[in-house]
């Protein structure tokens, strides 16, 4: 009796993880989330889920709420209408500059991170040994900012957050200011880290083509008050190598995007 | 060769100022003033040999340039102490910021010659009330220049103490102090300066106690030995240029590697 009971508990619960299966817990939900800054909408209530191993590029017109909508998931803003359910605690946020501190070495701008919560100092020097190594900073590991190129800053940016392996992620337009060729670089580093940690990814950015090869998912927002007013699936597997972007049908959802943000400006 | 350059860029235009200003000096006490005037601006060597080679004034002004120096150096000690703990509370608070900085303001405003004689009045003529002017004259830059400093780290950086929930003194000592150095070597630079006249001024004023560079200079001045006043006047100048120059050389030394303000390339 006991026993027959316990098999159809297990039958039970097995089946239910099965159908739960296609839709994880996210670790990020926006529920009818909107901010204003006093008379100012800078964010029309939204809803937007972003589960572990999901990827989510965000584009929009200048001013259409983005960084808002980051500084929210971040929990470093909070919402004015709307509730935000968050499921960790552990988030890592790359910000638009570089923003090292100048008189710290970059080992030691990468370590920051991991001194603030603490850890304790055997530990730091092997996550930051391995962060550098996985933006390919080791050589460089004794140089101030100052001595670096754009590129290499954002790599010492993108192993300080590294360090804490966050659950989610938030990128805030990170490569904007890089050339081409950097910036297709740093979209394969960064691409190989989310496809070993697989965190929850949120990442803003100004390029189409950009959004596109990063995420599973590419959301449209409209300008001022920000809404979503689109979004896309991305169906190519990761690893994705940079000449997808010349594939045709890179090229068609990429046009679908770009009119879809076209409209929305 | 770029020894030679050097030299031609770098040190023979002050070098050449300093002929013409002797040439012009001589000039004047020689061809311009009358035999009977002559005691107003005796020639450059006299300045040498009834001064500084003479025996007796030269221990007068070693002496007096002790004491000046030693007050100038422990009004310095309370006036960055004091500084630096005024800017560090108003950085902690925008209301201390604000109800503090119109009196910090007038502490520049203030006319030095006006307040020496009610130091006097209010704490004697010695040492201490010497200390007194200094710490009032010097105070100035040792409060905004670090308040600056302490305001200066971008406001990501403080996102990321946020993030990593770190508290106010975290704060202070990992970002702000750090962040504040190069602005601090300015202040002191300044203040330098300003606490050696604040000596000079101080004693020149109270004429009572320990003989410093002041009250030597109006002794002089009073007894007509211009010889003797002058020799006076340029250890007064070079004890001010000697201390720039010490806290210019431990700027340099501490945020040289990183700061562009102090070096940096």
């Amino acid at each position: 009796m006991k026993r027959a009971l316990t098999g159809a508990f297990s039958r039970n619960s097995t089946r239910t993880v099965a159908a739960m299966a296609p839709a994880p817990r996210p670790l990020v939900a926006f529920h009818e989330v909107g901010r204003s800054f006093g008379s100012v909408e800078a964010l029309a209530p939204c809803d937007l889920a972003v589960p572990r191993g999901e990827f989510v590029s965000i584009i929009g017109p200048s001013g259409c709420g983005k960084s808002t909508l980051l500084r929210l998931a971040s929990r470093l803003d909070a919402p004015t209408t709307g509730s935000i359910e968050f499921a960790t605690d552990s988030v890592g946020y790359v910000f638009q500059d570089a923003t090292l501190m100048p008189w710290r070495s970059v080992r030691r701008n990468v370590s920051l991170l991991a001194e603030l919560n603490r850890m304790p100092r055997g530990e730091i020097t092997e996550r930051v040994d391995a962060a550098l190594e996985v933006v390919g900073l080791v050589d460089f590991a004794g140089h101030l900012p100052h001595q670096l190129s754009g590129g290499m800053k954002m790599r010492t940016s993108l192993a300080r957050s590294l360090v804490l392996n966050p659950e989610v992620f938030l990128f805030d337009e990170p490569f904007g200011a890089l050339d081409e060729i950097t910036r297709g670089r740093l979209n394969l580093v960064l691409q190989d880290l989310f496809i070993t940690h697989r965190f929850a990814g949120l990442f803003v950015t100004h390029s189409v083509e950009e959004a596109v090869f990063l995420a599973n998912r590419v959301v449209v927002m409209s300008s001022r008050p920000g809404r979503i007013v689109e979004e896309f699936e991305v169906p190519f597997e990761h690893p994705r190598s940079l000449d997808l972007r010349y594939q045709p049908d890179f090229a068609t959802l990429a046009g679908r995007v770009a009119k879809a943000l076209e409209d929305a400006s | 060769m770029t020894t030679t350059r050097r030299f031609a860029t770098t040190i023979l235009p002050p070098l050449l100022v300093f002929a013409a200003v002797i040439g012009a000096w001589y000039f004047v006490s020689i061809v311009m003033l009358d035999e009977s005037e002559k005691f107003l601006l005796p020639p450059p060597h006299e300045v040498v040999t009834d001064a500084f080679l003479e025996a007796d004034v030269r221990s007068d002004i070693m002496a007096a340039l002790w004491v000046t120096a030693k007050v100038a150096m422990i009004g310095m000690g309370i006036a960055i102490v004091l500084g630096s703990t005024l800017a560090i509370t108003m950085s902690r608070a925008k209301w201390v910021e604000r109800s503090l900085y119109p009196w910090v303001i007038l502490l520049q405003t203030v006319p030095i010659l006006a307040i020496v004689p009610v130091i006097g009045f209010w704490f004697g003529f010695d040492t201490f009330a010497r200390v007194v002017v200094v710490v009032i004259i010097a105070l100035f830059p040792l409060i905004i220049n670090p308040l600056q400093g302490l305001q200066s780290p971008d406001s990501e950086l403080h996102d990321l103490f946020t993030l990593t929930r770190a508290n106010g003194m975290t704060r202070l000592t990992k970002l702000q102090i750090p962040a504040a150095m190069p602005d601090v070597f300015v202040g002191l630079q300044s203040a330098a300066g300003l606490a050696v006249v604040g000596a000079t001024v101080g004693d020149y004023f109270f004429g009572r106690g320990q003989i410093g560079l002041g009250m030597l200079l109006s002794r002089y001045s009073s007894r007509l030995q211009s010889a003797e006043m002058l020799a006076t006047v340029f250890v007064a100048c070079l004890l001010g240029v000697i201390a720039f120059l010490v806290f210019g050389a431990l700027g340099r030394r501490m945020v040289g590697a990183w700061s562009p303000a102090w070096g940096a390339r």
